[in-house]
Formats: structure tokens, C-alpha cells, sequence
């Protein structure tokens, strides 16, 4: 009962504010919508019992990449809406995107309608209160099975982020 | 309905009680912190502390508070009214809750074995500076959003030199629970501090930048920015940013000593000898409450000194409190004494924390801001990357090959030391060719100004 009544709370707050994100005319109020979107979401990640994972959504898109983009609204004035990326053209390619999306998400939800009934078997399911500890279970996976991704994603990141760094640098000569 | 809520209480009435009492005391705190803090910078400044209201002026923050809720409710005109009004509750709340999980005692502790404790204080206290944020972007004044940018940028420089140091600490304990990683401290007979001394004097530094004190103080500027970000603020509005402010100090305080001073342990707590340390609490108060009475006699009205009385007494009462608690550190009286102590342990070093703040604030003139970024950048993130592999390689030493920790740490240290001594030698040729540069720049437009 609490348990459904806290994640309707959470998926409630994350939609309505997902949907006033979108339909805000002023940048920043835009962004504190998603602030808030992403952190009913982490509220549902904690729900599951993912605790690493809802204080990284937290710490990292929050407190991180919310800030950022924060940073750049406030710099460039996005607060003025441009007309020009509001074309004719646009709005139709949007509707046809948003009729994709819509029957996607159909298709999904008439496929899982079983779900959670007998339809679908979960393997070994653990009991909440037995679960292993989040973060420990994590680190072993990311540095002891999944080292070589981890590493190759890593350096990814810092390829594309001295790459940034160049792009972005002073040209002194020439 | 009623029922359920019932049940939902009698299983967790301990937290709850620990919920509310953080909700009404941390801001009662954190508005005698202030008075500290006044009367610590009236005293470096030579001239008289606030003295009138109470004795020894110890109500002053009272009325200080009253005239501040009563004050008009203002919200300049083309301030954006939506998150004018939210941005401070944001500070507030994020302050109050990551509280949540910092454990003032064995079992003073909202959220008990969480498996990600010190991270959780950590994530969400950072949620404090976008309150700060949007309030400055919110005001739609120049000064404001100047200060809103310099915290952003405060916030992106030392966030990442906090986790740095933070992560040498979590290496040697192990886990990132509070509790477990207090009673580590006690098994391992060592303070943190002592086997990474480098990541705690980053953390120390980065702790002031976040809590934006002076020195670091740049999204605020008073000579600077008027106010900075919550130059527009007033009233029961601005006493939310400041107890955000003063919450967030202590929360920053708590978690530095939670990991690298020990949490609630007394010091020592393993040697012998040093047991006479358990009195320590009891001869404290004792000495403050004979303070007191000594004071009380010079009081220029007599309800001054009647209120001086009261305040003696109630010292006498908890050391009182704390002497009679003292033998019983067996069960079953155990948890109410390690309780007791361990809070009392906790907030004295909380409070050591805090005045070293003070005593940097009133001892070092603010930096200039490209100072202050170059620090971070330049310095301080690569110093933290180099001390958590230090940390590493010394963790690794002892468990591989069976040095002594504290050889393997120590030499580490020194090693984390001399980079430090590199960084900074090539930071100042460094930044000696970019204040020559500035200066070049900002002669040759004053030129063209003139002409």
C-alpha cells in the first residue's frame, strides 16, 4: 500500500513536471522543471532499491549537468524565443515524430500487459530487505566484469573531452 | 486510515524523532553560531561585540530573527515571482534533509544503514548552491546574476576537488556508510586524518569554497557585489538563504568529521591511559556554568544576572546529566551513555570545524576570482587526483606486500606534498606572465579610452 502510494507520488510529480518542461515558454523555468522530473525519478530509483543509482542521478544530473546548463541559459539569453526555429515545416515533422513515438509506446504497453502477472517469470527473484549492498554489487561489476567497456567508455569521454577543450581553446597565431 | 498511520509511527518513531528534532534545533543553532561568529570578529577587530540584549548579549539573535520575519515581504517587480519565491526554500531544503543521514551519535541518525550515507549528505547538500542560483537569476538584476554566475562556476571548479578528497577518505575506510565508517576508525586505531592528511586539507579548503565563505566568498562580495546573489532578498526570505548557509556549514563540517576526525569517537578511544578523557564533557560544562556564576555578579541589571543564573544552572544540569551517565557504559544502559558522549564528541568537533572557518575568514583577504579558479584548476583538482592514487598505491603496498600502513600512507603524504610544492611553483610563473598580460591588456584600453 505505501509502497504503491510513494511511487504513484514520484511517476506523478516526474510526468506532470516532464509535461510543464516542455510547454514553458522561459528557458530556466524549463530547467527547473526537469531538475524536478529527474529528481522524482531518482525517488523511484530509490524506491527499487538502486541507492547508488539514485544519489549518482542526483549528484551527476542535478547537481552537475543541471547547473550547467543553468550556467549556459543564463549566459546566452534563451529566454527569448526564436522565431525562426518555429517553421511551418517543423510542427509537421514534430507531429509525425510525436504519432511514432505514440504508437511505439503502444505497441510496448499492449505487449506488457501481462507484466506483472504470470506471464513473465523473473529469475531468482531476491526479497527487498535481502538484497546485496548497491554499491558494492556495482564497483565489482563495473571494475571486475565489465572492466574493458568501463575503460573503453572512459577514454571515450576524455577524447571527447579534450577534444572540447581544443575546439573551444584561444587561437593565439594565425 | 488512522490506524496505518499508527502503525507507521510506532515503527519509526525513532527516526521521526530525530527528524524533528534536527528540523527545530539546526536552525536555533545555526543562530548562535551567528552570534559566535559576531562576537569572534568584533574581538579580532578590537572593537565591542553585541553585549545589550541579555547578558553577555547571549539573546541578541532573537530579536535579530523577530525583525527580520516582521520586515515587509518584498519581490521587486520584474523579479520572475514563480522562482523568486522558490529558489530559497530549494537552499533550505536541501540543507535540512541531507542532515538526514549525518549521525550525530551511535544512533543519533535519521536515515540509518543506508549503503550510501556519506554520498548521500554529499549529493544533496550540493543541490544548496542552485538555490542560490536561481534566486540570483530570479532577481533580474545585474549584481545577482554576476553572483549567480560566479557560484555556478564555484560550484563546477571545487565540486569535483570535494570528490576527489572525499574518495581518498572512502578508500581507506571502505564502505560509504556512516556509521561503519566511524566504528572503521575505531578498529584501524587511526583517524583518517592522520593517514591522508593531504585529502582532508583539500576537503577543508573545498568545504569553505562550498559553504561560499570568506575567502572564498566571491558569489557574495559584499565590497564587491553589494550582496551578490541575494542582493534583492529581505526579510523572512534572506533568513532562509542565511540558514541555509549556516546549515550547510554544519553539515560540511559533519561530514569532514565523520570521515577523516572520527565521527563521535572520543580521541584515543583505544589507549588506556587517556580514559580520563571521558570526563572531558562533564569538567566542560562544569567550567562553562562556573563562567557563568563568575559572570553573574557583574551583570549591570539584575535580570541579566538572574538570566546569567539560569544559564549556569542549566549547565550544571547537563554535566550533571553527563557525570551520572558515566558508569553505566554497559548494557543496558549502554546506548543512552554512548549516545550522550558520542554526541557530545560529534558537535565539539563539529564546532572546531566551524571555527576554524571563522578564524580563516577573519585571517585571509578574499581572492581575486581568476586567483580562485586558477587555484582550483591548476592546483588544488590536480593535487586531489594525485593524493587518491597516492592513497591507492599505499592501500595496495600494505594489502599486497604487507607494509605498515602508516609507513606506506606516510610516504605517500610526502610524496602528495612535493607535488603540491611543484604545482604551486609552476602556478606562480604562471600566473606572474597572466598578471603581466592583464596589466598590458587593461593599460592599453585605458589608453584608448582616454584618447
Amino acid at each position: 500500500m505505501l509502497d504503491s502510494v510513494i511511487f504513484y507520488f514520484f511517476a506523478g510529480i516526474a510526468v506532470i513536471s516532464a509535461a510543464l518542461m516542455i510547454t514553458r515558454r522561459n528557458a530556466i523555468h524549463s530547467a527547473v522543471f526537469l531538475i524536478t522530473t529527474l529528481l522524482a525519478t531518482a525517488g523511484i530509483f530509490l524506491q527499487l532499491r538502486a541507492e547508488f543509482l539514485f544519489i549518482s542521478q542526483i549528484i551527476l544530473y542535478v547537481g552537475g549537468i543541471m547547473v550547467l546548463f543553468i550556467f549556459v541559459i543564463m549566459l546566452v539569453r534563451l529566454d527569448v524565443p526564436l522565431p525562426q526555429i518555429r517553421s511551418r515545416t517543423q510542427k509537421w515533422i514534430a507531429l509525425l515524430v510525436a504519432l511514432a513515438v505514440g504508437v511505439e509506446a503502444g505497441v510496448v504497453l499492449w505487449l506488457a500487459r501481462k507484466i506483472p502477472g504470470q506471464g513473465l517469470i523473473f529469475p531468482n527473484p531476491a526479497p527487498a530487505d535481502k538484497l546485496h549492498p548497491n554499491t558494492e554489487e556495482l564497483a565489482r561489476s563495473l571494475f571486475g566484469s565489465y572492466l574493458l567497456p568501463f575503460e573503453i567508455a572512459s577514454v571515450l569521454l576524455l577524447v571527447a573531452m579534450v577534444g572540447a577543450v581544443v575546439m573551444a581553446k584561444k587561437r593565439t597565431d594565425a | 486510515m488512522l490506524h496505518s498511520i499508527l502503525a507507521f509511527v510506532q515503527a519509526w518513531w525513532v527516526e521521526l524523532l530525530c527528524a524533528l528534532l534536527i528540523v527545530l534545533v539546526v536552525p536555533l543553532i545555526a543562530v548562535y553560531i551567528a552570534l559566535v561568529e559576531r562576537k569572534f570578529m568584533a574581538d579580532v577587530q578590537a572593537r565591542p561585540d553585541p553585549m545589550r540584549v541579555g547578558p553577555h548579549g547571549l539573546l541578541q539573535q532573537i530579536p535579530d530573527a523577530l525583525k527580520l520575519l516582521f520586515k515587509e515581504d518584498l519581490i521587486p517587480a520584474n523579479a520572475d515571482q514563480f522562482i523568486f519565491w522558490f529558489a530559497p526554500v530549494l537552499s533550505m531544503t536541501a540543507a535540512l534533509t541531507s542532515m538526514g543521514a549525518v549521525a550525530f551519535g551511535p544512533w543519533f541518525q535519521v536515515a540509518r544503514d543506508i549503503n550510501i550515507g556519506l554520498l548521500f549528505v554529499v549529493g544533496v547538500s550540493a543541490l544548496s548552491p542552485l538555490g542560490i542560483i536561481l534566486g540570483g537569476w530570479a532577481s533580474n538584476n545585474h549584481y545577482p546574476i554576476i553572483g549567480a554566475l560566479r557560484s555556478t562556476a564555484q560550484l563546477i571548479s571545487y565540486e569535483t576537488t570535494a570528490g576527489f578528497a572525499l574518495v581518498s577518505g572512502f578508500l581507506l575506510a571502505g564502505t560509504l556508510n556512516v556509521r561503519a565508517i566511524v566504528e572503521i576508525q575505531r578498529t584501524d586505531q587511526a583517524w583518517f586524518v592522520f593517514l591522508a592528511p593531504v585529502g582532508f586539507f583539500i576537503y577543508l579548503i573545498a568545504s569553505i569554497v562550498e559553504t561560499n565563505r570568506e575567502p572564498f566568498d566571491l558569489p557574495e562580495t559584499k565590497s564587491e557585489l553589494v550582496a551578490g546573489s541575494i542582493a534583492e532578498y529581505g526579510g523572512f526570505r534572506w533568513l532562509l538563504y542565511f540558514l541555509a548557509e549556516y546549515a550547510n556549514r554544519i553539515v560540511v563540517a559533519s561530514v569532514g568529521t565523520t570521515l577523516f576526525l572520527g565521527g563521535w569517537l572520543r580521541p584515543f578511544p583505544n589507549v588506556r591511559w587517556l580514559t580520563w578523557l571521558d570526563a572531558a564533557p562533564t569538567l566542560l560544562l562544569a567550567a562553562v556554568g562556573a563562567y557563568c556564576v563568575f559572570r553573574a555578579g557583574k551583570q549591570p541589571a539584575r535580570e541579566q544576572s538572574l538570566f546569567m543564573w539560569a544559564v549556569a544552572l542549566a549547565c550544571f544540569v547537563v554535566a550533571a546529566i553527563f557525570a551520572l551517565a558515566a558508569p553505566f557504559d554497559h548494557l543496558p544502559f549502554e546506548l543512552m551513555h554512548d549516545g550522550l558522549y558520542g554526541a557530545f564528541w560529534f558537535l565539539f568537533k563539529v564546532s572546531a570545524y566551524i571555527y576554524v572557518f571563522m578564524w580563516l575568514r577573519f585571517t585571509l583577504p578574499r581572492f581575486r576570482f581568476d586567483q580562485f579558479t586558477r587555484l582550483g584548476w591548476h592546483i588544488l583538482i590536480p593535487l586531489a587526483v594525485i593524493n587518491v592514487v597516492g592513497v591507492s598505491i599505499a592501500l595496495a603496498l600494505s594489502s599486497e606486500f604487507g607494509i605498515n600502513r602508516w609507513v606506506a600512507t606516510f610516504i605517500t603524504t610526502i610524496a602528495a606534498i612535493g607535488a603540491a610544492m611543484l604545482l604551486l611553483h609552476w602556478n606562480d610563473k604562471y600566473s606572474a606572465a597572466a598578471s603581466a598580460a592583464l596589466l598590458a591588456e587593461s593599460s592599453v584600453s585605458e589608453d584608448t579610452h582616454a584618447g
